[in-house]
């Protein structure tokens, strides 16, 4: 049973449709920095996504990936210190692009980043249409401290999961623990089943 | 990047309120009793949960203001268009009960050397930011650490400075610097400007110390400082961050 707040009460009215905001979550219109530590800066010319642990590696320059097919999706996005801002424009390449360069069977991958964060996810959860490396925002370039030139964008994973600075995936047979669960955040990270941390 | 031991499930427990302390005008301190609270390390945050008579519920993180060893105490700042902030500043009683569960995050921590040498400590805080940098410094004097420490400290006024008295008594080898961006007091002889590079260069350790940096406030204060640290030749994974969103989580 958990205590009362007297006196406490919702001082925002919901303005969202039902079932559009996760349980725990607020809406905000700002768009809040969270990382661990100093934004990288690496120039385009030294920039290459790479998906690794593939029988044949693939890896593109930032020109190349520029050349993929690109879409543009209009997301809700949820971080797990518990704000979400809806209807978010990204373009980018959809995983489903990038997969299907390498022929691998494995069902996790660490994503990998500059600046030595790491993340990990279920390929199953990458295909299909859900997950993009996306390289503009709202139709610009993404700003360095939003995780420019280039960042995983997974929506329906709380937003640690959509890894800054991405430089690639490692593909692997067995799920193994990124940055930020490595300090007890979950391994899978549902915002709908409020998988914050470890055990939820 | 050294991990931790992936932890049990945190679960959500009932704290009674006890001291409540105001810091300024506008932020409180308050210290709770939690019968099973596993420990903290300095640097840490809890999740608060609070439930009005009608069932609605609000979570928010907060990061934990006292040393690892003392009771867990919280420092909140009011943020006047915020849900739980005005609450726990006003509302909130000594005596009353809230849910915590915690303690949570383990990259944004300090341990006293023998795990790091005699690294000297830069800690650099953009307003409430101070919180968990204030939790590495009570931690420091509590196991007796001579770490050589320096906290440079940005408010806006003197009147809006966290810790005043306790910051000004922390004694040998420990340096606080201010820089008062907005206003300060009549003859006032500190900094007096949103901290920049030279700035930075003054107060921060030389490299060659091999200094490690937590730095924590609003997002354009961290960005700022920590690209600043980046340029002196600090080595990013000797700056940890914290920030806060645009306008502040509430």
């Amino acid at each position: 049973m958990s205590p009362i707040s007297r006196g406490f009460h919702r001082r925002h009215q919901e303005t969202e449709p039902a079932g559009r905001v996760p349980p725990g979550q607020y809406v905000t219109s700002d768009f809040p920095v969270l990382s661990a530590g100093p934004t990288p800066h690496t120039a385009l010319a030294n920039w290459t996504f790479s998906i690794e642990g593939a029988s044949s590696p693939a890896s593109w320059t930032w020109e190349e990936f520029q050349a993929l097919p690109n879409e543009t999706v209009t997301v809700d996005i949820h971080c797990v210190t518990r704000w979400s801002k809806l209807d978010t424009s990204w373009t980018g390449v959809s995983l489903d692009v990038l997969l299907d360069a390498v022929s691998s069977d494995a069902p996790y991958v660490l994503a990998f980043c500059d600046g030595g964060y790491t993340t990990n996810l279920p390929v199953a959860d990458l295909k299909g249409g859900k997950a993009w490396v996306a390289y503009n925002y709202d139709g610009n370039s993404i700003p360095p401290e939003h995780g420019g030139p280039a960042r995983l964008l997974v929506p329906h994973l709380y937003f640690w999961k959509s890894a800054k600075w991405v430089r690639g995936l490692r593909l692997r047979e067995t799920d193994a623990p990124g940055f930020w669960e490595m300090y007890g955040y979950h391994m899978y990270g549902d915002p709908w089943r409020e998988q914050r941390y470890a055990g939820d | 990047m050294a991990g931790t031991a992936v932890r049990g499930r945190l679960t959500w427990q009932t704290a009674t309120v006890g001291a409540v302390m105001d810091e300024t005008p506008a932020v409180r301190t308050l210290s709770l009793e939690v019968p099973d609270w596993a420990g903290h390390r300095a640097g840490q945050h809890l999740d608060i949960r609070l439930t009005a008579d009608d069932g609605y519920r609000a979570e928010r993180s907060y990061s934990i203001a006292s040393a690892p060893g003392e009771p867990v105490a919280i420092t909140v700042e009011r943020l006047d268009d915020g849900e739980v902030s005005p609450y726990l500043t006003q509302e909130l009683r000594a005596g009353d009960e809230i849910e915590i569960r915690g303690p949570i995050g383990g990259y944004f921590v300090w341990e006293p050397p023998g795990t790091d040498g005699a690294a000297p400590l830069l800690l650099l805080a953009g307003g409430s930011g101070v919180v968990p940098l204030r939790a590495m410094l009570r931690y420091r004097s509590r196991v007796g650490s001579s770490v050589p420490a320096r906290l440079l400290y940005s408010a806006r006024s003197w009147a809006e400075v966290i810790y005043r008295g306790e910051l000004a008594r922390l004694g040998d080898g420990v340096q606080v610097i201010y820089t008062l961006t907005r206003q300060q007091p009549p003859g006032w002889t500190g900094y007096a400007r949103r901290a920049d590079p030279e700035m930075i260069a003054e107060v921060a350790w030389p490299v060659t110390q091999a200094p490690l940096a937590y730095v924590c406030g609003p997002t354009n204060f961290v960005e700022a400082v920590a690209a600043d640290l980046v340029a002196l030749g600090y080595p990013p994974q000797r700056v940890k961050t914290e920030r806060f969103g645009a306008t502040g989580t509430p």
